[in-house]
């Protein structure tokens, strides 16, 4: 394995953990952990984030994998929505006979 | 578990936060990050923050990673001595969450940049520390009740304000550890009522022994004092810490009274006593020089804990080293095919 500087290290690659609190609902993020495959990582995920019924499937992704916005550029990039107030329904104001359409 | 650590780094640290020569680009950064803090926003750890804020962070929450994983080792001195089935698929559970503590904690430290190995190697040198509540030694079952009730209690306490920190990674890690942590300390404190209403007159002496020794060494949990703490005017400040050690520990001493009082122990304190004016219990004061003795490694266990740390780590290398070969082997090959 290497690191971002292209290190060789010994350490396991990072994966991120998503679960899927109960069936019809998301896979949400969790958490991450260490491990050597994606096998392992699947059984760890088990062990450490559904030790209590918290899930009933679980997914893992190489954290280099993940491709993310920039965190930097946030403003730029979602304060253009703030002004488009139209594309809430709560914007048009209908009689009241048919406001609740 | 939790550690009280977060005031105990090298005091130097302090004026080197004071000088640096910041470019104008820098102060504008710091003065957002500042303003974000002041509006109660969090901070992810892709945003930019200051040079301190980072290293406090990383102390703090490395620490507290350090102090989950150790506390498995007393605990784990009782797993195979547990009176009943019952009691030790429940220690084994506990331990298994600590374990899961240090976890998500080592995964939050980790997201500031700091690599898993490079914080255990700091913890295996004795560079970093951990907990001094850990340094003492449980002598016999009543002591495990004892630190479910007492020290997983003061954690609770030290905790829940951690769930509101300003650095997001740690919040949502103490969300999950505070939901885990009450059956801890609900555990410990059901295992001594059982003691102490249907025991034996020694098993009661016996619970009694293990408050003596855990009650001064839960309070020191804490930390130092306020008006000695190095770092509690910073930490609170960026909004790492919300509540002052004397005004978390004074809010574990009321609330534990009244549960001794159920459970029928007295605390090893004359002087601990309901103080009208104040609506608080006043205590006696607390040796702070064995905390420190502690603290810098000379408590009863300190070598003995890190020892049995640095063993684990050792006798696991082959296996970390295997796993890792036997994944690139097998990667190797599903990219030939």
């Amino acid at each position: 394995m290497s690191d971002e500087k292209g290190n060789v290290t010994n350490e396991w690659p990072l994966w991120e953990v998503f679960v899927r609190p109960k069936a019809g609902l998301d896979h949400k993020h969790c958490g991450s952990l260490h491990a050597a495959d994606a096998a392992m990582a699947v059984q760890m995920a088990r062990e450490v984030y559904t030790r209590r019924q918290e899930g009933t499937s679980v997914w893992v992704v190489r954290s280099m994998d993940i491709t993310a916005s920039d965190p930097g550029e946030k403003d730029m990039y979602f304060d253009p929505m703030e002004d488009k107030v139209y594309r809430h329904p709560t914007f048009y104001e209908l009689p009241e006979a048919v406001n609740h359409m | 578990m939790y550690t009280q650590a977060m005031d105990t780094a090298p005091k130097e640290e302090l004026s080197s936060q004071v000088r640096a020569m910041r470019s104008a680009e820098e102060a504008q950064l710091e003065a957002r990050f500042e303003a974000r803090i002041d509006d109660g926003a969090f901070i992810e750890a892709k945003d930019w923050m200051p040079e301190h804020y980072r290293k406090t962070l990383v102390r703090q929450i490395s620490q507290h990673a350090h102090s989950e994983i150790v506390g498995m080792l007393p605990e784990g001195n009782w797993v195979t001595r547990a009176p009943t089935l019952k009691r030790k698929a429940i220690l084994l559970a506990k331990i298994q969450d600590e374990g899961g503590h240090g976890l998500y904690l080592y995964a939050a430290a980790e997201t500031l940049g700091v690599s898993r190995d490079q914080l255990l190697d700091a913890l295996h040198t004795g560079k970093a520390k951990y907990s001094s509540i850990f340094n003492y030694p449980t002598l016999t079952w009543a002591d495990i009740g004892v630190i479910g009730w007492l020290v997983d209690g003061a954690a609770i306490m030290n905790q829940v304000p951690l769930t509101r920190c300003s650095f997001a990674p740690y919040a949502r890690a103490m969300v999950r550890i505070c939901r885990e942590e009450s059956f801890h300390q609900r555990q410990g404190y059901d295992a001594l009522l059982v003691m102490m209403k249907s025991g034996t007159e020694a098993q009661r002496a016996m619970v009694q022994d293990a408050v003596n020794r855990w009650w001064w060494p839960s309070l020191m949990m804490f930390g130092p004092p306020d008006s000695e703490s190095t770092h509690s005017a910073q930490s609170a400040r960026w909004g790492i810490k919300r509540i002052s050690n004397d005004d978390l520990r004074q809010k574990f001493v009321n609330a534990t009274v009244e549960q001794a009082k159920v459970l029928g122990v007295s605390m090893p304190d004359p002087l601990l006593k309901w103080n009208e004016q104040r609506g608080h219990y006043d205590f006696g004061p607390i040796a702070w020089d064995e905390f420190w003795r502690v603290v810098n490694g000379h408590g009863p266990c300190n070598r003995e804990r890190l020892a049995a740390r640095v063993k684990a780590w050792d006798d696991g290398a082959w296996v970390r080293e295997a796993a890792l070969v036997h994944a690139r082997k097998h990667a190797a090959k599903e990219k030939a095919a």
